[in-house]
């Protein structure tokens, strides 16, 4: 029954897109278009929340649109009221946070029209149920996202990003068509229903597998199909950087997950899970590495998404070697893990963004080195962010440990696979996400540290003001239910029964909300057991308790006095510590590795009064080893076949005359 | 009843971990005073440093946040309930199951994390070198943590410690190389997390060998009891760890009665002071060594705990 509302309602988003046009030069059409869009995300999110904790049967829907043989075929079930729950509760607080961000838009008519299309592409995706309904909305989320990359395209890094992200969203998009393709087999069953009921030959499935990792992995961020996306997610506005990272990137784990573990279904191959599980090590490795690199706060959050992405696909490489070798109870536990981070990295990560989003309005700079004691004009938004900070670096009680926690429980659990591959696999696996965790928590030491804390490093920090409400009011909402999902963490297990069960073959975890204090027990014989709600008591009581007790029957007393710093206090606040400075040890142990860091140091002769010089030298591994090559060659073909755009007309009348004939041989030999 | 006793047997061993961390620190103190030929102070004086910085006021730096003041209070409080989950003197206690090893882990990654941003609040360079290498060697000791608790977690089937402690009771643990490795992992990481020579001194102030002892610089007073106190809780917890996994002799189970409390209790002080004694033999027959060695350190720390997990992975025997 609320399919037809659920499919109007993005449609309705699509026709805010078009007033916007018109509303978009009007003072207050930006308040009308966020607000509407507030509006219909948050009866998006009901409908889903109450299909999916309902528990509803999936229900079908076919329109006579599209392709007249096939049909718009539209389908809602568990996975995608998940989904649609993710994305509409991300596109709700962006909204939000726009009703008061949006009136410092510079160019409001390549924002507003674009941002409920944007919404309604998305929606559009999780609700499709044949490969021509997804794959038109795909490519309307991939160009509503384009165009608002392309927002500020007066800005040559912007267009580059822009242009890049549309290759690899054209890369991606023709994978999937293939993906699908195949999938559909010679008949061209192209609705979901004919191609779940369908077998696809082995060769074939491991195609498709790739195909998919593809065409889903580009638009998520798996390295090394990443490069675009440090670039284009920071080129657009913050609600809508916000929404690309922490949202549209889900939309494309949920074409990974639709297409693998539904369409594709059953038997699947060990290896596999192998491949995913390699790739998503690597992936949060390397995204958190780079991520420690940069200086750009925008960028350094994009790379953490990939970071993120990461660590999504080690949780779904795991459940599928364990669905391979038929272990059930232990890929609920890996799908409910890779879940569980789907729905937390879309919460942080949308509140790091917005707080990014708060900063650059307050200061217009989005370079660390130039912030700086941003906490003492913001404060509101330095305590949101710095919830997020925390929450992203898995620190309990909040809830990306809860996620990190699963995927160990997950992990330790996988000896018993009997493949030898991914025995040693595994726990290198275990040991990349171990190292992924730690280097995430340093770098948000420094994100938030060199952003927030000190002194301010330039003038446009030092006069910086608080944030307007909305703008809080949805950084606060976030990261209220960061903190929520990190102390109740077995409710948002039992929420995801349902998705894990129907992706996998109905097992899933055992209740959660009956366990004692709400306790998080994973797997009952194991007895590894978690409770952040507990925690959460135990340290507010201890802290609350010492600081009682010390102002009490101790000293509350405080004198201000200038720094101390061991007798050496300077005044320039360029003698803090910087971001570059801070990264340095981090840089050097494994940056000499990864990106073949080196600093060099030129120092003038004595008695020479020139500045000594430092300069770091940074490369990044898969730009100049995979894409530059690429890009050299496609420059150098198209260079040489140049010539062929001035030729006379019977040149080109030759041509064709030889391409026909050269194709009709073909078809003639291959007969 | 029976769970009236057990918050009371649950309290009191908080309560025990709070006043004995401070004694372990004196004790340490004491005791590589003498293998230095120095008479050192008493072994009850970080109390009384303790006691006299809690009742002096706080100089608070100007550029100091509203964060530069919570820091201390949270940190304390990861720190305490992180070292409150780890079993002294009696396993498998009421709340035991609160949180594993790995949140254990976390809860350390908590009160690092606080701190770090601390060095980083007044915006001086000192806080910040603290920080910067605080979580360059971070980065890599928690990983190799971690591989820690995966080895012993393949071995007990569990990262819940009452229950690993249990296991390594049983006659079916025997000799293995895998804990072995993890052994070895585990104390590498307790001198490096603790700020222990060689990586860090926690003796000096002199600026350049300094890391935690940079990062908070700018505390005074009652932060700065605080702070003190928390590393204390932290070298505790270590010591803990060490003796519940791979000393776990001696150790009452829950309910067992006073008796059996007050025993294990003997028994778990004086496993604390043997750890003592070990850290200051080693603490004072190496030398401090240079930052960027650390990394070196805790590399083949994170490769002996990877190596372990490895081969539990291929063996269950190993």
């Amino acid at each position: 029954m609320s399919l037809p509302l659920l499919l109007g309602l993005p449609m309705l988003l699509l026709a805010v897109g078009a007033y916007a046009i018109a509303a978009a030069r009007r003072p207050d059409g930006g308040r009308q278009v966020y607000g509407i869009a507030l509006f219909v995300c948050i009866v998006l999110l009901a409908l889903a929340l109450g299909h999916l904790l309902a528990g509803r049967a999936p229900t079908t829907l076919t329109l006579p649109l599209g392709l007249p043989w096939l049909g718009a075929h539209f389908r809602l079930d568990a996975l995608a009221a998940f989904f649609l729950i993710v994305v509409n509760l991300g596109g709700a607080v962006a909204s939000l946070f726009a009703l008061g961000y949006g009136q410092h838009e510079r160019a409001p008519e390549r924002v507003l029209p674009f941002f409920p299309a944007f919404l309604a592409g998305m929606n559009l995706v999780l609700l499709a149920d044949d490969a021509f309904t997804f794959l038109v909305a795909w490519e309307f989320m991939s160009l509503s996202s384009w165009a608002l990359v392309m927002a500020h395209h007066q800005d040559p890094a912007n267009a580059r990003a822009g242009y890049l992200y549309l290759v690899m969203a054209c890369f991606g998009t023709l994978a999937l068509l293939l993906a699908f393709g195949l999938l559909a087999g010679p008949d061209g069953g192209y609705d979901f229903a004919t191609i779940r009921a369908g077998t696809t030959s082995p060769g074939f499935a491991a195609l498709v597998l790739m195909l998919a990792l593809l065409g889903a992995g580009s638009k998520a961020g798996l390295v090394p199909l990443h490069v675009w996306l440090p670039l284009a997610h920071p080129a657009a506005p913050s609600h809508v950087s916000a929404l690309m990272s922490g949202v549209m990137t889900k939309v494309a784990i949920y074409g990974f997950i639709r297409i693998v573990f539904d369409l594709l279904g059953e038997p699947v191959v060990w290896w596999w899970g192998g491949v995913v599980l390699a790739l998503g090590g690597i992936t949060a490795m390397l995204g958190v590495l780079y991520a420690l690199m940069q200086h750009d706060l925008k960028r350094l959050l994009a790379y953490h998404t990939v970071e993120n992405i990461g660590i999504i696909f080690i949780g779904l490489g795991l459940a599928l070697a364990f669905q391979a070798n038929q272990m059930y109870a232990s890929a609920a536990l890996a799908l409910t893990a890779a879940l569980f981070h789907v729905l937390n990295h879309s919460l942080f990560k949308s509140l790091l963004f917005l707080g990014t989003g708060a900063v650059l309005t307050a200061t217009g700079e989005r370079d660390m080195e130039k912030l700086g004691g941003l906490i003492h004009p913001m404060p509101w938004t330095a305590l949101a962010f710095l919830i997020g900070a925390a929450a992203i670096s898995a620190l309990p009680p909040l809830n990306g440990f809860v996620s990190e926690w699963l995927t160990f429980q997950a992990i330790l659990i996988s000896p018993e696979l009997p493949q030898w591959l991914l025995k040693f696999l595994v726990p290198a696996v275990g040991a990349l996400l171990a190292l992924s965790a730690a280097l995430a928590a340093a770098c948000f030491v420094k994100a938030f540290g060199i952003t927030f804390l000190g002194r301010p490093r330039s003038p446009a920090a030092a006069t910086a003001r608080e944030t307007d409400r909305y703008s809080l009011t949805a950084m606060f909402v976030l990261a209220g239910l960061c903190l929520l999902a990190g102390i109740l963490p077995g409710l948002v297990v039992d929420g995801l029964a349902p998705v894990v069960g129907l992706l996998n073959g109905s097992a899933r975890l055992i209740p959660q909300h009956h366990q004692p204090w709400l306790t998080l027990v994973p797997v009952v014989d194991v007895k590894s057991t978690y409770n952040g709600l507990l925690v959460m008591l135990f340290m507010a009581l201890s802290g609350f308790g010492a600081a009682w007790l010390i102002h009490r029957l101790a000293s509350d007393k405080v004198r201000h006095s200038p720094a101390w710093d061991c007798g050496f206090p300077e005044a320039n606040p360029a003698f803090q510590y910087t971001a570059g400075s801070f990264a340095q040890p981090i840089r050097r142990v494994f940056g000499s590795i990864v990106f073949q860091a080196r600093e060099r140091v030129t120092m003038p002769p004595p008695g020479d009064s020139r500045p000594a010089r430092f300069k770091v030298e940074l490369h990044d591994p898969v730009w100049e080893r995979g894409y530059a090559p690429i890009a050299d060659a496609v420059v150098a073909l198209s260079s040489r076949f140049n010539y062929l755009q001035y030729l006379t007309i019977r040149r080109y009348l030759s041509l064709v005359f030889g391409a026909l004939v050269v194709l009709l041989l073909g078809m003639v030999l291959w007969r | 009843m029976a769970l009236i006793v057990g918050y009371l047997v649950q309290g009191c061993q908080m309560l025990l971990i709070l006043l004995l961390a401070p004694l372990l620190t004196g004790w340490v103190r004491t005791l590589k005073a003498r293998l230095l030929r120095r008479r050192g102070p008493s072994v009850l004086q970080p109390y009384r440093d303790l006691f006299k910085l809690l009742r002096k006021e706080v100089v608070l730096a100007d550029s100091a946040s509203w964060l530069f003041r919570v820091a201390p209070y949270l940190i304390f409080a990861a720190l305490w309930v992180a070292a409150a989950l780890v079993p002294t003197f009696a396993g498998g206690l009421l709340f035991s199951w609160t949180a594993d090893l790995i949140a254990i882990v976390a809860l350390l990654g908590t009160a690092r994390f606080f701190l770090a941003l601390a060095g980083l609040d007044v915006g001086t360079s000192f806080g910040g070198i603290g920080s910067s290498r605080e979580m360059m060697i971070a980065s890599l000791a928690e990983p190799a943590m971690l591989m820690m608790v995966f080895t012993l977690s393949l071995l007990a089937g569990t990262t819940e410690l009452s229950s690993v402690a249990r296991f390594m009771l049983t006659a079916d643990v025997g000799l293995r190389v895998s804990l072995a490795l993890a052994l070895l992992a585990l104390v590498m990481v307790a001198i490096a997390e603790n700020a222990r020579i060689p990586v860090d001194n926690p003796a000096t102030h002199l600026e350049l060998t300094m890391v935690h002892e940079a990062m908070v610089l700018e505390y005074s007073g009652r932060h700065l009891a605080l702070i003190e106190l928390s590393a204390s809780l932290k070298l505790l917890l270590y010591l803990s760890l060490l003796g519940c996994i791979f000393a776990p002799w001696g150790m009452a189970t829950a309910g067992a009665g006073p008796a059996a409390y007050l025993g294990g209790a003997v028994i778990y002080v004086a496993k604390l002071a043997f750890g003592g004694v070990l850290l200051a033999l080693f603490e004072t027959s190496i030398a401090k060594m240079r930052v960027f060695r650390v990394d070196q350190f805790l590399g083949a720390a994170l490769m002996l705990g990877l190596l372990g997990a490895l081969l539990l992975f291929v063996s269950r025997s190993l």
